[in-house]
Order: structure tokens, then C-alpha cells, then sequence
């Protein structure tokens, strides 16, 4: 949690700004010091053509050019509409947005303090002022941590179970335990139980770390989390536990693990919004365990939810421990074919 | 009256017919062998009996509950040791006894006198983890948890195999303690030699069984003259001794070649003239009893 927290960050910390500066005045060199000034930018000098400056794009030095054409200065002066250019290298199109937008607040930023408003192609024509709920800094880690927690339960737990059995029926011991009068559900529950409560230690020792390390504060309830989780834990459990009965090997499971995993993981919306997912990944969504979890997780976390804001999500999930619970005690047989 | 009773039992692998339509009981009190090479079906059996495995065709009953529909009862009365050493080998000796004790509801103290013998061979390592014992004290450990339910019924699938020789021999001393205290005992082995330890044997290979009946009388009924011919170079000319008129078979048993004659009044003299007649002088030619192997290969001939 400690490397993908701080790695899976979305900030942009060193944008590579190439300027190609035409106009070489006094206020071009101000607004390339507003850049430079930013922790955002790193200013990389290049000759006074646009083209050397694409060099740099090309061979991955710079990430974008910023053209300042060379009446940059004099139409400023005589307040003028100016126009800036803006190239962003756009192969990672988040990055790209993310360049964009923080340009276009520098340069805005930069215009309202010489006390211009037609810089024209930033212009803003309402001034917004946004305030960030729940998240003020717009701190990314404080999105991902509560993630790749649910990440984390979900493939320790998941994987233990699933490796579980099959672990049994490598060495044997399953044949041993199969002509016991011991009863399916029993036998399911005393693999699920110890894994659930491993898991559920682990949640809160994450959080822990959550809160020492990145100083994230529960919103919410602690109580209510624990209980979405110990409702979550018996579906991806179960999950393993099914995988584990079909499945003949380590090999095999591990397979099987990490497709549904990988699958579930991108589709939960870790890293995207399942908003914005087309419509068949938003009722794909409804079977994911994980995109409830995930999203009980921010909002009990960050947003500090009550159990009335998260109650169609509680019904969910409920219904699926239920189903999965169910398959993986008929799934298991002592009697094989 | 038949403990375990087995009725027209078939059992197909998707290729293979493991079992052909099999048809054996076994009698309270019985110590029975179930002999024969790999692969000769003997797993199988011991799986259906133990309800871990359906049959395709034909039906058993232990105690006279069926194995398929009273599975849960079945597995109540039945002790089963698989040919795989199967118990938990990260924890100890006393957690297996006491694990296996719990699952089928029982204490390791109320069936002490079952497991007395065993277990006091096992005592002092008691606390090592069960996957670092020797073979032969896996196997002693195995039986204990298996008998550790005082079940009617055992069921060991070879459970000798690749034990040393000192350790088989207390094994077979164990089993026969327990048939003692009337438990019926089914175990299967591919060494012939332990199958004169059993009260009767069923000889079985590739699905069938071949024939069940005391060891000793197997050896009676054996219907050719039997003669061990013991000379070095007799192993280089095993085609030219098949070819005698006599010759119903001869089988290499170690370095002593083991000749069935069809001719009643063969005698020693009349094969050694042969073998001079193919180059073999002075061998050493004896008429000898026949022993279970001789029968298996005989059955497995005819």
C-alpha cells in the first residue's frame, strides 16, 4: 500500500515544458518565470523554432512546447487579444488533459495578475471558483489509498482460499477429510472462517497505516466499514473457495485467480469512474463485488456515509455473499464422478 | 455374513475400464487381501467402498447400507488409510490424532486401546511435525487416525508400499492384532508375499478379478507340477525352455526359473536331459509346491 499509493498517483509533478519564445520581451519572460516557478514545470531551453522544440517531443524530453508568438508583448500592450500555443504530447491522453489544465490555470493565473483578460484562448468566460468536497487538497493519494485497500483484502483473502483446497487435493489430505462424516458446510465454513478473519485484520491494519502514513482520517463509521467488509469478505472468499474446487492445481487456480481478479480490479474503478463506462460495464459492474466495495469504501472513508446512504450497496452485496456462499457449498463434493 | 458386499460393480475412466463388473464379499472378523500389479483396479474399488467415488454400474454395501445412499453412515463405520500418505504434514503427531478424533466427534482417550500398540511406538515424537516421520511411522500414524473412530471396517490401500522391510513386518503384526479385536480389515498390496499373512485373497488385474480364496488353498489348487531350475546361463536361453513340449510356462523369479509342466509325470531328470539338449549342464532342477505368484501368473495366463 506504501509503494502503490505514492506510485499509482495521477498528479502531474514534471511536466517537460519546452517554450518556444518568438517575442523574447519582458512579459514573456514573466510568464515563462510563472512556469518556471511552478512545481509543476521544468522549463527545457530549445532554439527559437518550433521544430527543435518537436525534436524534443520526439526523442521524450519535453512533454509539451508553449509557443509565444513574437507580438506577444506588444499586443498584450496595447491589450490586444493574444493568442498562446499550446502541443502536448498526447500518447497518455490523462496526462495530457492534466498538462492542459494546469497550463491553462498558470496562464490565467498569469493574465489576471498583469490585470489583462484577453489572453483569448484561456479567457475564462465565467470566472469559476471551485471548492473540492470531501478531498479540499485534491489529494490523489487520499482517492487511491482507500482502493488499494479493498485491492489488498480482496487478493490476500481471495488468494489464501483459493490456493486453500486445491493445496489439499495436491497433497491428499482432501481424500482423508472426504470419507469423514464431516458435513459440506462445515467443512467450507472452517476454510472460510480463519481467512475472513485474517483478512478483516488486515483491513485494520491498513487503515492503520492509512492514517499514520498518508493521514487519512475515517469520515464514517468504523463499525459500518467493518461490517460492509465482513459482508465482502464472504463473497470474494467464496470466490476463492469455488475456484478452489474446480480447479486441480496450484497452477490452474492461480490462472483462474488472477483473470477474475484483473478483470474485477479494472472494472471496479480503481483508477477510472465506472460512471463514464458503457452501459454493459455499468450492469457488469452489478455482479462486481469489488465496485461495491470500492465504492463503500471511499464514500464511508472520505465522505464519511451513513449506513442510509450506502444501503442499496448493503442489498447487493448481501445478495451476493448469499449466492456465492451457497455455489461454494454445492460446488464442493466428497464424492467425485 | 458379508460385511462388505459388492454386486456387478463397473467403474470407467474416460478411456480406461478400471473395473469389470466385480463381484466380491468379504466376512465379518476377515483379514482380505486384495492383490495385484499397478493399475489393476484396486484404488478404485477401495474409493467406491469408501463412497469417495460413484460406480458407473452395480451397487456395494458396507454393514448393509448401501455406500451410495447411506454415504453419511457409511463414512461413520469405515476407517480408510489412502495409498497416499494424507494427513496434515505441518501439524504434529497428537494434532493429527487429536484433529481426526474431533472431526468424527471423539477423543483420543475413549479409543486409546485401539491405538495403544501403534501409537506407543509413536509417543516419542509425538510433537514432530507428521511430514518429517519416516515412512514407516507415517504409516503407523496414518493408521491411527484411521482407527481412531473404532470403525468396523478398515480399509487400506497398500498400505506397505515403499516401507522397509522391519516396518512391513510390524505392520502386518499390528493388522493382525486388530482383526483381533473384530475389526474386518480389507488391504490391498502388489507383494505377493504378504498376501499368505491374509485369511483369504482376491487376485485381481486389469478390472476382473481372477479368483478369491485362502492362500494356502490357491497353492493347493494349482494344477501343473511346479520345478525351480537353477543355472546361470538358464536366463539367456528362456525362449529355447519355453519351446520344451512340456512347458505350460517359466517365469524368472529372482535367479531361479520357475517351470510348469502340462506333463504329470514330469520328473527333475526328464528337464534336466532337456537342458542338456540346449547346452545348460548340471543345473540344479527341483520339484517344488507352488507358491501365490506361480497361481497369479497361472490365473492371469489362462
Amino acid at each position: 500500500m506504501l509503494i502503490l499509493a505514492n506510485a499509482a498517483t495521477q498528479e502531474m509533478k514534471n511536466i517537460n515544458l519546452a517554450v518556444v519564445d518568438f517575442d523574447n520581451s519582458k512579459t514573456s519572460r514573466e510568464l515563462i518565470n510563472a512556469f518556471g516557478n511552478s512545481p509543476f514545470y521544468t522549463i527545457i531551453p530549445v532554439k527559437q523554432s518550433v521544430n527543435s522544440a518537436m525534436d524534443k517531443v520526439h526523442n521524450s524530453q519535453a512533454d509539451a512546447i508553449l509557443v509565444i508568438e513574437d507580438d506577444f508583448e506588444e499586443k498584450i500592450v496595447k491589450s490586444e487579444k493574444v493568442d498562446l500555443q499550446l502541443l502536448v504530447n498526447a500518447i497518455n491522453g490523462t496526462a495530457a488533459s492534466l498538462i492542459n489544465g494546469y497550463t491553462s490555470s498558470i496562464v490565467t493565473g498569469y493574465s489576471a495578475k498583469i490585470g489583462i483578460q484577453n489572453v483569448e484562448q484561456f479567457k475564462p468566460a465565467i470566472a469559476t471558483k471551485v471548492r473540492h468536497w470531501y478531498n479540499p487538497e485534491l489529494n490523489y493519494k487520499l482517492y487511491m489509498v482507500p482502493g488499494i485497500l479493498v485491492i489488498l483484502v480482496t487478493v490476500v483473502g481471495m488468494f489464501l482460499t483459493a490456493l486453500n483446497i486445491v493445496r489439499e487435493k495436491e497433497l491428499g489430505t482432501i481424500e482423508q477429510i472426504n470419507v469423514t462424516p464431516i458435513k459440506r458446510y462445515q467443512f467450507i465454513l472452517g476454510k472460510l472462517i480463519p481467512f475472513w478473519i485474517i483478512a478483516l485484520f488486515e483491513l485494520a491494519f491498513g487503515l492503520l497505516i492509512a492514517r499514520l502514513v498518508f493521514n487519512l482520517t475515517i469520515a464514517g463509521s468504523i463499525p459500518l466499514l467493518f461490517g460492509f467488509a465482513s459482508i465482502y469478505l464472504l463473497v470474494a472468499l467464496s470466490g476463492g473457495l469455488i475456484l478452489s474446487t474446480t480447479a486441480d492445481n496450484q497452477q490452474q487456480v492461480m490462472f483462474m485467480s488472477y483473470f477474475f481478479m484483473i478483470l474485477f480490479i479494472l472494472m471496479s474503478g480503481l483508477f477510472t469512474s465506472t460512471e463514464s463506462m458503457p452501459q454493459w460495464a455499468q450492469l457488469f459492474n452489478k455482479i462486481n463485488p469489488l465496485y461495491y466495495f470500492m465504492d463503500v469504501n471511499r464514500m464511508v472513508i472520505l465522505k464519511g456515509s451513513n449506513f442510509a446512504d450506502i444501503k442499496v450497496q448493503f442489498v447487493f452485496i448481501s445478495i451476493l455473499a448469499l449466492l456465492t456462499l451457497t455455489w461454494a457449498v454445492l460446488r464442493y463434493r466428497k464424492t467425485s464422478n | 455374513m458379508s460385511i462388505i458386499k459388492i454386486t456387478n460393480v463397473s467403474k470407467s475412466y474416460a478411456t480406461v475400464k478400471a473395473l469389470k463388473d466385480i463381484t466380491l464379499s468379504v466376512e465379518r472378523g476377515e483379514l482380505f487381501g486384495l492383490i495385484g500389479p499397478d493399475g489393476a483396479g484396486k484404488t478404485t474399488l477401495m474409493r467406491i467402498l469408501t463412497t469417495l467415488l460413484l460406480p458407473d454400474k452395480g451397487s456395494a454395501q458396507v454393514c448393509e447400507l448401501d455406500v451410495v445412499n447411506y454415504y453419511r453412515k457409511v463414512r461413520n463405520i469405515l476407517g480408510y488409510m489412502p495409498g497416499q500418505f494424507s494427513l496434515y504434514q505441518d501439524l504434529s503427531v497428537e494434532e493429527n490424532l487429536k484433529f481426526f478424533a474431533g472431526v468424527f466427534g471423539t477423543t483420543i482417550e475413549e479409543n486409546y486401546h485401539l491405538i495403544e500398540d501403534v501409537y506407543k511406538m509413536l509417543e516419542p515424537f509425538k510433537n514432530r511435525p507428521a511430514g518429517k516421520l519416516s515412512g514407516g511411522m507415517k504409516q503407523k500414524l496414518a493408521l491411527s487416525c484411521a482407527l481412531i473412530h473404532k470403525p468396523e471396517v478398515l480399509i487400506l490401500d497398500e498400505p506397505t508400499t515403499g516401507v522397509d522391510a522391519v516396518s512391513r513386518k510390524e505392520f502386518w503384526g499390528l493388522l493382525r492384532k486388530l482383526k483381533a479385536e473384530g475389526i474386518t480389515i480389507l488391504v490391498s498390496t502388489a507383494y505377493m508375499d504378504e498376501a499368505s499373512l491374509c485369511d483369504r485373497v482376491a487376485l485381481i488385474q486389469k478390472g476382473e478379478i481372477l479368483g478369491v480364496n485362502k492362500p494356502e488353498q490357491f497353492a493347493k489348487e494349482y494344477p501343473y507340477r511346479l520345478f525351480s531350475i537353477e543355472h546361470p546361463d538358464v536366463t539367456l536361453k528362456l525362449n529355447e525352455v519355453r519351446g520344451f513340449n512340456s512347458c505350460k510356462g517359466a517365469y524368472l523369479f529372482g535367479g531361479v526359473l520357475h517351470f510348469s509342466s502340462i506333463n504329470n509325470n514330469e520328473t527333475p531328470e526328464g528337464i534336466i536331459n532337456q537342458l542338456n539338449g540346449i547346452g545348460i549342464s548340471n543345473p540344479i532342477v527341483k520339484s517344488i509346491d507352488a507358491g501365490i505368484e506361480d497361481c497369479f501368473i497361472q490365473m492371469m495366463e489362462s
